[in-house]
């Protein structure tokens, strides 16, 4: 078992805001979480990765990585863990980079800064290596390139592409499509498939897009007001218990259903 | 196009450029030509910058156009000038799509959807309170919101607040620019169905932006789909994109939609690469780089929209038979 979550509990100061999370994930497996804004999702896994913000803490569970207890981790070990153990992309990549730095000098210190025995001209082929592995073309140019001129999806790659870039055993992606059009969103889902397969990686994937969760999970938790509500294998929504799941695959605009203004 | 409404809008040949670095122009949309029908809502979809919100900002005046008119009311609404300009922004509103950005954080409710109609002189001060009420009703939010500030509302319920500040002024036309996108499926389809009575009570039209190709689907009349600034499927009253989308692009996009219902081993395919940039558009199809069926009068000549079944126009060599 790579990540074991028991009856996790998440508080705001003195308020629980999410309870009784339970996730069990090997590698090579994926697991979504879907449910409403609001519901806790991105909190569970700042909780794994042990970055809530704020006077947010856990207030009961356990959360164990590679046979390691999370929960005793000091500033010092989250330091090594975050970007060589775990890492994370974001709903937009765009916002996590400084606007004002070219991708190519960010990318090198950030490796650097986990590999410090590494030369400089070596943190900056590995970059390329890795931003010519998540299908970028010319990567000479995307190192040179500002945040600002490259678009959503090219940003969201360089994003994997930095999460990735020390073959990290889980990866935590936080909606990382819910800015992007149809076909990128289809190619950055892909992207993440693809690494997962390269690396086996474990991935936990927080979305509200329940086809793309469809399509990629091995297992699925749905959320709601902070509560698991469901949670299984694909069998959730093929034949969802309950009436929440059933309720969000229902409102799911499907092509080709009745139409609106015929109802 | 469809006999059952009267045309309320028409664009025609509308073309937007900007001035690029190095005096280049940069084509955001080409020689657009598109009718909307009184009363129901015209979607438009393609990837981001494909040209469908610089479309939809140069019918709202939001910047000049470089070329073509835009006939609503008899006149071509980009002439307008001064008064007559503003007086015209009272028929065409528009739902943005981040309600959170949308507000100014310093104003309660009953000051914001009450400010269009204080700006145009049609309520007194003195009115406010009941006027607020009567809007949140309109949306389903419960009147004593109006006392509240935006940032002590959720998602969907400041969504509801912007449909009523743009339904302030009674307009004809609503323009909501990825209106739902910001919300969950489950507020989004509640969101939705608001549109859909309000539009039926009132007759309002709309032009309704989206990437999501399912919502659009559901929710519009008439899809229009649209590649690097141009028109390239027009899909009229009576037809379903889902099953008779003709242009390979309309068919790509088709292919990246994840459905919920997936069976085992069926794959997306989303299509290769990046939309090419505007700046230089290629001689003829502007799709040649990305489609798969790309023929020689494709390099050479850029298709023309033609209707290809009666309120269906597309605009592919390949549909049109020209090779």
């Amino acid at each position: 078992m790579l990540l074991d979550v028991k009856n996790l509990d998440i508080s705001y100061g003195s308020k629980l805001t999410v309870s009784g999370v339970n996730i069990q994930l090997d590698k090579g497996e994926i697991l979504s979480i879907v449910g409403e804004s609001g519901s806790g999702k991105t909190t569970v896994i700042r909780a794994v990765m042990g970055c809530l913000p704020g006077r947010g803490h856990v207030s009961g569970g356990s959360i164990t990585f590679g046979g390691r207890d999370m929960l005793k981790n000091t500033r010092e070990d989250w330091r090594k863990i975050s970007g060589s153990e775990m890492s994370m992309i974001f709903q937009d990549s765009g916002n996590m980079i400084n606007p004002i730095r070219r991708i190519g000098e960010q990318f090198t210190d950030y490796i650097l800064a986990h590999a410090p025995q590494k030369s400089k001209a070596e943190a900056a082929e590995m970059a390329k290596d890795m931003l010519n592995k998540v299908r970028l073309p010319n990567p000479q140019n995307i190192m040179n390139s500002y945040p600002f001129e490259l678009s959503g999806g090219m940003r969201q790659r360089v994003g994997i592409a930095m999460a990735m870039i020390f073959s990290p055993k889980l990866l935590l992606a936080d909606e990382p499509t819910s800015a992007l059009d149809v076909t990128t969103q289809a190619q950055i889902i892909r992207q993440i498939v693809d690494v997962r397969n390269e690396y086996n990686a474990a991935v936990i994937l927080v979305t509200h897009n329940i086809g793309v969760a469809s399509y990629v999970s091995n297992k699925l938790i749905v959320m709601k007001n902070g509560h698991v509500v469901e949670s299984g294998g694909r069998e959730i929504i093929e034949n969802p218990q309950h009436a929440y799941t059933k309720e969000l695959l229902a409102a799911v605009p499907v092509l080709g259903d009745k139409k609106y203004y015929e109802r | 196009m469809n006999a059952e409404a009267p045309v309320i809008l028409q664009i025609k040949n509308l073309t937007k450029k900007f001035a690029a670095e190095g005096g280049k122009m940069l084509t955001a949309c080409d020689n657009v030509t598109l009718n909307a029908y009184a009363g129901q809502t015209l979607g438009i979809i393609g990837e981001s910058g494909c040209g469908k919100s610089t479309l939809v900002r140069t019918i709202l005046q939001i910047h000049p156009a470089s070329g073509g008119e835009v006939i609503f009311d008899g006149q071509d609404i980009l002439k307008l000038r001064g008064e007559a300009a503003r007086q015209n922004r009272r028929k065409i509103q528009m739902v943005f799509q981040d309600p959170a950005a949308a507000f100014n954080p310093k104003m309660k409710v009953k000051e914001i959807v009450c400010e269009p109609l204080l700006n145009f002189g049609l309520i007194k001060k003195s009115e406010v309170d009941t006027k607020a009420a009567e809007l949140l009703r309109m949306v389903e939010l419960p009147e004593d919101f109006k006392d509240r500030y935006p940032h002590n509302m959720s998602g969907g319920q400041r969504q509801r607040l912007g449909i009523a500040r743009a339904l302030s002024l009674e307009p004809k036309i609503v323009v909501c620019d990825e209106a739902t996108s910001a919300l969950d499926v489950s507020v989004q389809e509640k969101i939705c169905e608001l549109l859909v009575r309000l539009q039926k009570e009132k007759g309002i039209t709309y032009l309704f932006i989206c990437h999501d190709l399912g919502l659009v689907d559901l929710m519009c009349h008439q899809i229009a789909v649209m590649y690097l600034g141009n028109i390239v499927e027009y899909i009229g009253y009576g037809r379903r994109i889902s099953t008779e989308g003709m242009h390979p692009y309309t068919k790509a996009l088709m292919k990246s939609v994840f459905k919920v219902d997936f069976k085992p081993g069926e794959k997306i395919e989303p299509l290769e690469s990046e939309i090419p940039s505007p700046l230089d558009l290629p001689k003829g199809c502007p799709f040649q780089s990305r489609c798969g069926q790309c023929m020689e009068i494709c390099r050479s000549e850029k298709p023309e929209l033609k209707e290809v079944v009666p309120g269906h126009f597309v605009a592919c060599h390949l549909v049109n038979g020209n090779f």
